[in-house]
């Protein structure tokens, strides 16, 4: 069974979003690094970089495929996980931790009010793959 | 589990793609290509027939000996490319792909013009399970009486595997050493079961269920051509690097006058290796550039586990296709840098 930790919030692209004041720190969740396979490449943006809503900010490689990372939220880069570079693997060892991809500072923070919460995404992911 | 060629397969095991590869290059790894075609050709023409439709030397085979070849179009491109195994001098066993056999099947029978021999389509009649890396022999032997030291390298015998009559083949598409082992379908389930506890699954050291994810990698990293992706019926032979396979001097087969003519001229393009030299992953079908100049696509572009390193094949004009050459791929519109390099990218230690 996928881990959910129930202090965050989702999107039904499989993205986790840490509120953290005006910042959202934001990442793949636990069933997502999991369907992907082992992950080999992560491309971020830059800092200072602006995104919309569901705008896509990055991509997640698996030897197989490349997926297409979204914010959930709107906001600007404050920050990227620079580790990911040498480390992807810790995308799939440890997603809502070292796992993290980018925090953002919020154009909108009461956009985090329209995810999922754990619950919700919960059932979700078990609607997703019945 | 993805759709491939009408079969449900999946893309990888638990274990995962890397981990598939690796053990497969350090022990073994186990394949089920019951996916793949056969079709049998009997009759006192059978070798003529079959050297008429394909590239290589069908002569050349003795009883026991199995040889990769290509049906070719009469413009020298690729149908399918295929395994011909001798049985006998008068029967031979054609091992196609699975989304190809269909086609082939079509085109074989379209093909028979007078020759005597039976021609059937015996696809659903078999598995075949394959068990590749340096430990599959040790495991297989462990299955069967026969002696597996004593065949070589594209030769097979027939005999019992775990009391179950087949065809055991020294053959693969791992680029490492191992067997495929050809059976009635209905055992299927019984060799594969038989054979992961033979090769103690699920031990550190033992053999691992590989989907088509390590299939596909580990053939990469062999250098190994895969059908619809890197040869196809827009792709002559020549441009392939196949020419070894391309017997011209055999008498005439099919696409024979076109190889010779393009052999003579000389190929515009060709299919060659590199190895992305910058952060990136080059994939199939992405655009080629050198100087500012798209020149070509990636047939084949992946990481290889093994090497460490983001690999490809890829059609470039001959003029770029030499060791060394510097290269760009366009990895969704960004250009990312890669150079030529030599085939195949990995070579077991023999």
């Amino acid at each position: 069974m996928a881990n959910v930790p129930e202090d965050l919030h989702y999107s039904k692209d499989h993205e986790w979003v840490r509120v953290d004041g005006d910042q959202a720190i934001i990442g793949i969740t636990d069933y997502a690094q999991n369907s992907l396979g082992d992950v080999v490449y992560v491309e971020l943006p830059k800092a200072e970089d602006e995104f919309a809503a569901n705008e896509a900010f990055g991509s997640v490689e698996s030897v197989k495929a490349v997926s297409e990372v979204f914010t959930p939220v709107a906001g600007v880069v404050v920050k990227i996980n620079e580790a990911l570079a040498d480390e992807p693997e810790n995308v799939n060892s440890d997603p809502y931790g070292s796992g993290w991809m980018i925090r953002l500072k919020m154009s909108n923070p009461g956009e985090v009010d329209s995810l999922l919460t754990a619950a919700e995404y919960e059932d979700f992911t078990k609607a997703e793959s019945e | 589990m993805v759709d491939f060629g009408g079969w449900d397969m999946p893309v990888q095991y638990p274990a995962g793609t890397i981990e598939e590869h690796l053990r497969t290059r350090t022990h073994a790894g186990l394949f089920d290509v019951s996916h793949m075609g056969e079709i049998d050709v009997k009759g006192a023409d059978a070798i003529a027939f079959v050297n008429r439709l394909t590239s290589n030397d069908v002569t050349k085979l003795v009883d026991g000996q199995a040889q990769y070849s290509a049906l070719t179009t009469p413009q020298g491109t690729v149908i399918d490319d295929l395994l011909v195994y001798r049985l006998a001098a008068d029967h031979l066993l054609l091992v196609v792909n699975a989304s190809t056999t269909e086609k082939d099947w079509e085109w074989i029978r379209s093909h028979h013009s007078g020759e005597s021999v039976e021609l059937n389509n015996v696809s659903a009649d078999y598995c075949q399970i394959a068990l590749q890396g340096p430990d599959a022999q040790s495991i297989l032997q462990k299955l069967t009486d026969l002696p597996l030291s004593e065949i070589k390298y594209y030769h097979f015998t027939h005999g019992s595997v775990d009391g179950v009559a087949g065809i055991v083949s020294r053959t693969g598409y791992t680029g490492e050493d191992g067997f495929e082992v050809y059976a009635p379908a209905d055992r299927a389930e019984q060799l594969w079961n038989k054979m992961l506890d033979a090769g103690q699954t699920g031990t550190p050291t033992g053999v691992l269920p590989c989907g088509l994810a390590a299939r596909n990698t580990l053939r990469l990293e062999a250098g190994m051509a895969l059908y619809g992706n890197d040869i196809d019926e827009t792709t002559t032979l020549l441009e392939a690097n196949l020419g070894w396979i391309c017997k011209l001097d055999k008498g005439d087969f099919t696409g024979r006058e076109a190889l010779a003519r393009q052999k003579e001229e000389g190929v515009k393009r060709k299919l060659a290796g590199f190895e992305v030299t910058e952060r990136g992953i080059a994939r199939d079908h992405q655009e080629v550039v050198v100087d500012g100049q798209r020149v070509g696509n990636v047939t084949s572009g992946s990481p290889a586990p093994f090497l460490k390193k983001n690999i490809g094949l890829a059609y470039l004009p001959v003029e770029y296709a030499t060791v060394g050459q510097q290269i760009q791929i366009d990895v969704r519109g960004r250009l990312v840098g890669a150079q030529i390099i030599k085939t195949p990218f990995y070579k077991r230690q023999k």
